[in-house]
């Protein structure tokens, strides 16, 4: 039986095993109770994963939540205030903006994450290759990278949606390229610190394959900081979506989005200013949410590391 | 020091060299053929034919960005699809209203992020660190057309203070300039004041933790003096690191602002030609938006040099 101190147990990634873990205090238990102790005592980081599982929760069910069928149109009732059937009002076709808000939820948090999504599909297999091969695809891949940031975001997002054209897949696709290579250079990073550790090394010289080592034994030691920047990365993507639906680029009509609803406050705010509150501060409340999870997230992941370190 | 510059400059050549490719390569994305897609709405098969000659389409990809990125380096960028303009006389009859736009945000962001992060710096996780941590922190998930909107009502519908929209050169007005400017540079320099309030206050913090600030302080200098003659110099210098890559966020936040307040800017144009699909002015709004957004962070590294002699350009 192995006797390995704690200290390096907690060290060893899971995915080699190789200690015997009943030797120990079961350190992953410990671990984990630290995590979320740490999460925990910060109070933003929980107040904003609370606001997020409510916002999910109601993007879910948002059929049954919702007072009215967001699209129902009753021109008599346009740009009504708040009242008892129309808790916040109705907009200028008469539709009840609070069902519109609900709906708008579902989008604005699928919008999030796809865009998301399409970041990681982009940035984290170039990291990945650009980190772990080096040389020439490094070269390539980060020029490339570095050519991409230094687009204007808003503008490199509205011109793809310009040339595929309007709605919310382009959209998400166009702020998933323009975010693509914030994750490739993490991971890129990640695996620059991680392939050259003894346990690489060690499933290099047993013949493991380039893809093995990758998936198995790298990929493992980038979620970490991935995680926390997904969190951070998911809020700004709102705020694109919501931007170039604002602009008409992004959901289309009669769809609800926070930002279309805001577009359309902006032709009515003389009439009505009071519409372009609730939407605003959805979209005020959600990324603040992420960006506090986020950073909640890289403050209990971060203290572990330095605390390994 | 020119010739740091110079060497600067000269680095960026490969780096622009990868932009322009992706920015000429936007016309692989056009969805079907492109020739029928950027011809218009239902267009005839004459109008298409035109498009493809004039947009050079039945050549190779490589021969078409040669020809496109030849003719830009002589400043020409082609013409619009729909009104035969030269983009780039578009493009820079635009500029300076977008550059007077996102200098004045930034300048606004300085003039909320400045005292903000000094007097959060002074005493770290007292009441005014804690109101300026949360304020930073609503300030960067603050949309810009959000913050907008709420100013038009408050100091246009409501009060009736400043004009709502439109745009008043600076040379021809300052005044005008200013009264039709503060309220879209508010908008788009809100977040970049949370963002630059952070950084400063982060590098305050630190700075004001070091020996020569203790010596100065034991010495007898005013907190004042200490704070402002000798550690606002040292924290100055990630704070200008933020503030050139604000550029770059404020050049593509300002199409949205524009729109709002209707300022003939690049922004708006870009909106215009993404609307009408004029795939020329799309490109060139982008390659111009690009190269003056890394114009702007060479001038920001050449400042963070003269501000800290030890680092070198």
């Amino acid at each position: 039986m192995a006797v390995v101190p704690a200290d390096i147990a907690a060290q060893t990634p899971p995915s080699h095993g190789g200690t015997d873990q009943d030797a120990l205090p079961d350190p992953g238990r410990s671990r984990r109770i630290g995590f979320v102790g740490r999460y925990c005592g910060r109070p933003a980081a929980v107040v904003g994963l609370v606001f997020l599982a409510i916002a999910a929760v109601i993007a879910i069910f948002a059929s049954r939540v919702a007072p009215f069928d967001p699209a129902a149109q009753n021109l008599r009732l346009a740009l009504k205030g708040p009242s008892g059937d129309h808790w916040l009002g109705t907009d200028e076709l008469g539709r009840d903006v609070l069902s519109r808000l609900i709906f708008g939820a579902r989008v604005s948090l699928l919008a999030g994450f796809e865009a998301v999504g399409v970041g990681l599909l982009l940035g984290v297999p170039f990291g990945l290759i650009a980190g772990y091969f080096g040389r020439w695809s490094d070269a390539v891949i980060s020029r490339v990278a570095e050519g991409v940031l230094s687009f204007p975001p808003l503008l490199l997002a509205i011109a793809i949606v310009g040339v595929l054209g309007k709605g919310i897949t382009n959209a998400m696709l166009a702020i998933g390229v323009v975010f693509a290579p914030r994750f490739l250079r993490l991971v890129r990073g990640s695996v620059l610190a991680v392939r050259e550790e003894t346990y690489v090394e060690a499933a290099r010289s047993i013949g493991c394959t380039h893809r093995k080592i990758v998936v198995r034994h790298i990929l493992p030691n980038v979620i970490s900081p991935l995680l926390i920047q997904v969190m951070l990365t998911v809020g700004l993507a709102m705020l694109s979506e919501a931007s170039l639906s604002f602009l008409g680029l992004g959901v289309q009509p009669p769809d609800a989005s926070w930002g279309a609803m805001m577009g359309s406050a902006y032709r009515h705010v003389s009439r009505q200013p009071w519409q372009a509150v609730y939407p605003g501060l959805a979209i005020v409340l959600i990324v603040l949410s992420c960006n506090s999870v986020g950073e909640g997230l890289r403050a209990s992941i971060g203290r572990r590391s330095e605390r390994r370190s | 020091m020119i010739r740091t510059i110079a060497k600067r400059l000269l680095a960026l050549v490969p780096m622009l060299f990868v932009v322009s490719f992706v920015v000429y390569s936007l016309v692989l994305l056009v969805p079907g053929d492109p020739a029928v897609t950027l011809a218009g709405d239902n267009p005839t098969a004459e109008q298409i034919a035109e498009t493809r000659v004039r947009l050079g389409l039945d050549d190779s990809i490589l021969v078409q960005y040669g020809r496109w990125v030849s003719n830009a380096v002589q400043g020409d960028l082609g013409e619009s699809l729909y009104s035969t303009q030269p983009v780039s006389t578009s493009v820079m009859s635009r500029l300076p209203t977008t550059l007077s736009l996102t200098f004045a945000a930034i300048g606004f962001a300085l003039l909320v992020a400045v005292p903000a992060g000094l007097l959060a710096a002074r005493r770290p996780r007292g009441i005014v660190d804690r109101l300026t941590s949360v304020g930073s922190s609503i300030g960067v998930a603050l949309p810009s057309f959000w913050v907008g909107l709420v100013l038009i009502v408050i100091f246009t519908i409501k009060f009736d203070l400043l004009p709502p929209v439109g745009y008043v050169g600076l040379s021809d007005n300052p005044l005008e300039w200013l009264s039709h400017i503060a309220l879209p540079a508010v908008a788009l320099g809100s977040v970049a004041a949370a963002e630059t309030t952070r950084q400063l206050r982060g590098a305050m913090v630190d700075v004001l933790k070091t020996d020569y600030v203790r010596t100065a302080t034991a010495a007898g200098i005013r907190q004042r003096s200490v704070i402002l003659r000798y550690a606002l110099k040292n924290a100055a210098s990630p704070v200008l690191t933020v503030v050139g890559l604000q550029v770059t966020f404020l050049l593509g936040g300002s199409a949205i602002v524009e729109r709002m307040f209707n300022i003939p800017g690049l922004g708006s144009l870009a909106i215009d030609a993404v609307l009408s699909r004029d795939l020329p002015v799309i490109q060139g709004v982008i390659i111009v938006a690009v190269i003056v957004s890394v114009l702007a962070n060479l001038l920001v590294d050449v400042a963070y040099g003269m501000l800290n002699p030890k680092v070198r350009v």
